[in-house]
């Protein structure tokens, strides 16, 4: 299997100050990736830079295209969708409002509606409350309806930037559960940027480790989770 | 008890123009964040492209529909021109700017049409409403006008995709990129829709005001200040809003003593602004909780 | 100009310039202060007329500085307090025989007093609604001072004529020359008593209210204290602006002081660079200058030539002439390094 996405030599700047030098790494169709890293490592910015919303140069490739110089929307419609830190919840529009903005690229009409009600089947709770606005929703409702908004989309690829900040252990389970089934019955890659290294390796099949803006370590989940190193600095044991 | 209830009605029918300025702020303001000074003076230029489509023999109806839609491409126009190249500079910039368009308008419209008052048709005709002393059938048409305006945007921004759109590209426009819609666009879109309905205004405020270039001045104030009153997020707010404004300024200067025309504005404006003391989201606004 | 925020992600209304970049440094402050002072000798009475404008606009966009740039409160109703300072002067020269530089104190202290009232309902309003709140006070201006109540004081519809002071001391020099070198003598002053008034512990207060109001208010700062004050402030110094201005031009009237003063005020900080206060002269200088351009250009589309050389300079230099000085600054390190 050629790679889905091929990162090569990514530099970011934020103004003055770069914040990768020089990343590299490849996702595989139909792959869990992990992507773990302390804070400030660079993890935000590498899931920025693929949707271009951070000044950088190199090379992003999705399918064999060039994502560079594309808009973020038009990167978007490729089929990429995002899950940003903070969820992005549009706070001001009901549930069923953020679903359909998931959607809002798609021009079948039906499928629409079907998907949104395969959401409620993965996430009964957002069914409970689609008429409430998404701003009153918990911090773990939110991620799952974040989520869920993302997945409107039908996309190939799916970026997210730590689901599990701010969440009880129990939700974080019950969410990474949802993103494993997604990856295996609707076929999505996933990458996902996490801090919490524990539960992530367990869900993903393969792991990279950033460090100050370049990949330091890759390799499948398990081999990272049983790498001493990464135990000490990352496991806390 | 007489005087006061033909004073309010009296209000409540000025107050129609103003909610119908006021709508067009706010879609504005729903489209782009901010609000455009300028935007009565586009809305004035607009009236007289119609005026003058009319001097040209183009019947009232056909010169509505050809203004509305030249003032839509207009106001898309003025966006991709004057304030894209702006969007990432700082929000007093795009103050200036707004200002810099006002100046521009004014004084093209002044030498193209000169500063003389003229006569604006309307459609409704100018008979006493149903009899009444106090309103007449144009006034009663603006307000039924306004009305429908408001049903329409409303239908638009709650049942429709680009409706929906264009308030998530309001409201988090880096979330809504996100989600595949070109936010510059929706921006763009929302002046042309504003610049629209501002023409809508000014074609049923000029029968009452006639037309000239300063005509729209104090108008616009009335209707930023409604829209304001109303809540910038709901559009109802501001028609609400207008006509609330409309009562406020005519029994201020009925009642209280030594205002005469000039301190009307700045005593409506005390007025709202009390009111926004109490309570600072608006009468119908969200009150939205700021995180730091 | 939103006025309702949603989170603190979102870029804040006013920009927030770092306090050391406020001023200029030293070399070109004294490159600054020469010309000031040697320009005007050897110039005619009229332009070193437009030249003391010139400060005295400077002073007004100066004080809307402090308050925009430094407690980011947003203001359009300057006009009102430079109103105010005029018509105090005009009063206390014309009515009581005060002298003319003693008037300046007494303007700027109760236009001192008249922000710091009007600071207060002001503290429940930001952006859009104290803009709307402002505007109202420089509708109004004009409107009050036209009040047949005031009439015996004020002079009404036709205001008052002001005498121009003769130099003191029999000095050998024309009015209008002696009414510069005051004016600069009390522009420098006050100049230097607000770039120290920045860099003092109100100073970071206003910076800390700008830049996030409920962060500084959890830290301590007496938000309510340093708003009003910061009014206050503002006020004063407009008002010694409007006393100025009143001798300069000889007479005070209620038309002359329009929200057309105010608007322009506005332009000449944005033009200068918000926040950036040396350039409050060439904001000064861009409203006083360039309508009398865009005039020479087009009589009939005076109006329309402005807008289009407004649009330009916020096109080339969004951020003001502080730009130009950081650009000017970037390259003459670059000369000196190669």
């Amino acid at each position: 299997m050629t790679a889905m996405l091929n990162i090569k030599d990514l530099r970011a700047y934020y103004g003055q100050v770069q914040a990768l030098h020089g990343l590299e790494f490849g996702l595989k169709e139909g792959s869990l990736t992990t992507l773990l890293g302390a804070n400030g490592a660079g993890k935000t910015t590498t899931l920025r830079a693929i949707c271009n919303m951070v000044r950088s140069t190199g090379s992003i490739e999705f399918d064999g295209a060039s994502l560079t110089g594309r808009s973020t929307e038009n990167i978007v419609r490729l089929g990429i969708a995002h899950v940003p830190q903070g969820r992005g919840t549009f706070t001001t529009m009901t549930v069923e409002e953020n679903l359909q903005l998931g959607a809002i690229t798609r021009k079948d009409r039906a499928g629409v509606t079907s998907d949104i009600e395969r959401m409620y089947d993965h996430f009964p709770v957002l069914k409970e409350r689609h008429t409430q606005q998404a701003g009153t929703l918990s911090g773990g409702e939110q991620q799952m309806l974040a989520v869920a908004r993302a997945l409107m989309l039908r996309p190939r690829l799916m970026l997210l930037d730590e689901p599990s900040f701010g969440l009880a252990p129990l939700i974080v389970r019950d969410l990474f559960k949802i993103l494993g089934k997604i990856n295996r019955e609707d076929k999505v890659t996933i990458l996902v940027v996490e801090q919490n290294a524990q539960l992530a390796l367990e869900l993903a099949d393969r792991a990279y480790v950033i460090e100050t803006g370049r990949i330091v370590m890759s390799g499948s989940a398990d081999e990272i989770a049983n790498n001493e190193d990464v135990r000490k600095s990352y496991l806390g044991y | 008890m007489e005087l006061f209830i033909n004073q309010v009605l009296a209000g409540v029918a000025t107050g129609a123009i103003y909610a119908c300025m006021a709508l067009a702020v706010v879609m504005i303001y729903q489209a782009i964040d901010h609000l455009n000074f300028a935007q009565g003076e586009m809305a004035m230029f607009s009236t007289f492209v119609a005026w003058q489509l009319m001097q040209w023999g183009v019947p009232y109806w056909w010169a509505f529909l050809l203004t509305l839609a030249f003032s839509f491409a207009g106001g898309i126009a003025i966006e991709r021109a004057l304030f894209k190249p702006l969007a990432k500079a700082p929000v007093l910039t795009n103050v200036a700017g707004f200002i810099a368009l006002f100046a521009i308008v004014n004084s093209v419209a002044g030498l193209t049409w000169d500063f003389t008052i003229k006569q604006f048709p309307t459609p409704f005709g100018s008979s006493p409403f149903l009899g009444s002393q106090l309103i007449s059938t144009h006034q009663a048409g603006m307000i039924g006008v306004t009305v429908g305006l408001l049903i329409l945007l409303y239908l638009f921004f709650q049942f429709t995709r680009i409706g929906l759109a264009m308030r998530a590209a309001a409201s988090l426009p880096e979330s809504a990129r996100l989600v595949g819609i070109n936010t510059s666009w929706m921006i763009a879109l929302g002046w042309g829709m504003a610049s629209a309905i501002g023409a809508i205004a000014g074609i049923l405020i000029a029968p009452v005001v006639f037309l000239e270039p300063n005509m729209m001045g104090g108008v616009l104030i009335y209707g930023f200040a409604a829209a304001v009153l109303g809540g910038l997020t709901s559009p109802l707010g501001a028609v609400v809003g207008g006509f609330l404004v409309g009562v406020f300024e005519n029994l201020a200067g009925t009642y209280i003593p030594g205002v005469g025309n000039e301190l009307k504005l700045p005593i409506a404006l005390a007025l709202i602004i009390t009111v926004l003391v109490l309570k600072p989201a608006g009468l119908f606004g969200r009150p939205i909780v700021k995180r730091v | 100009m939103s006025a309702i925020e949603e989170t603190a992600n979102e870029a804040p209304a006013v920009e927030a310039v770092p306090k050391r970049a406020m001023t200029l440094g030293t070399g070109a402050s004294l490159v600054m202060l020469a010309l000031l002072i040697i320009g005007p000798m050897f110039v005619k009475n009229f332009i070193v007329f437009q030249l003391t404008m010139l400060l005295i606009y400077a002073l007004a966009v100066l004080a809307l500085n402090i308050l925009t740039g430094g407690s980011g409160q947003f203001s359009l109703g300057q006009s009102a307090f430079y109103a105010v300072g005029a018509y105090t002067s005009a009063i206390l020269m014309e009515h009581m025989g005060v002298n003319y530089a003693l008037t300046l104190p007494v303007a700027g202290l109760i236009c001192f007093g008249f922000g710091f009232l009007f600071g207060q309902p002001a503290l429940r309003l930001s952006g859009i609604y104290l803009a709307l709140a402002t505007f109202a006070l420089a509708v109004a201006m004009p409107q009050l001072l036209k009040l047949g109540v005031f009439e015996h004081w004020t002079g009404g519809v036709q205001g008052l004529v002001v005498t121009k002071p003769d130099a003191p001391f029999g000095l050998p020099i024309s009015q209008d020359r002696w009414l510069y070198y005051f004016t600069l003598a009390v522009a420098i002053g006050i100049y230097i008593a607000s770039v120290n008034l920045l860099k003092s512990r109100s100073g970071r207060a206003f910076m800390a209210i700008r830049d996030n109001e409920i962060a500084a208010s959890a830290m301590g700062v007496d938000v309510a204290l340093y708003k009003t004050l910061a009014f206050g402030v503002s006020a004063g110094i407009t008002g010694v602006a409007g006393g100025l201005g009143a001798i300069a031009v000889q007479f005070v009237a209620p038309d002359g002081y329009t929200i057309t003063l105010a608007i322009s005020l506005f332009l000449g900080m944005v033009v200068g660079g918000v926040g950036w206060l040396p350039g409050s002269i060439v904001g000064s200088a861009f409203i006083i200058f360039v309508p009398n351009i865009a005039e020479g250009i087009s009589k009939g589309l005076s109006g329309a030539v402005f807008g289009v050389l407004l649009f330009l300079v916020i096109f080339l230099v969004p951020h003001g002439a502080r730009q130009v000085a950081i650009v000017a600054q970037h390259m003459l390190g670059k000369f000196r390094k190669g």
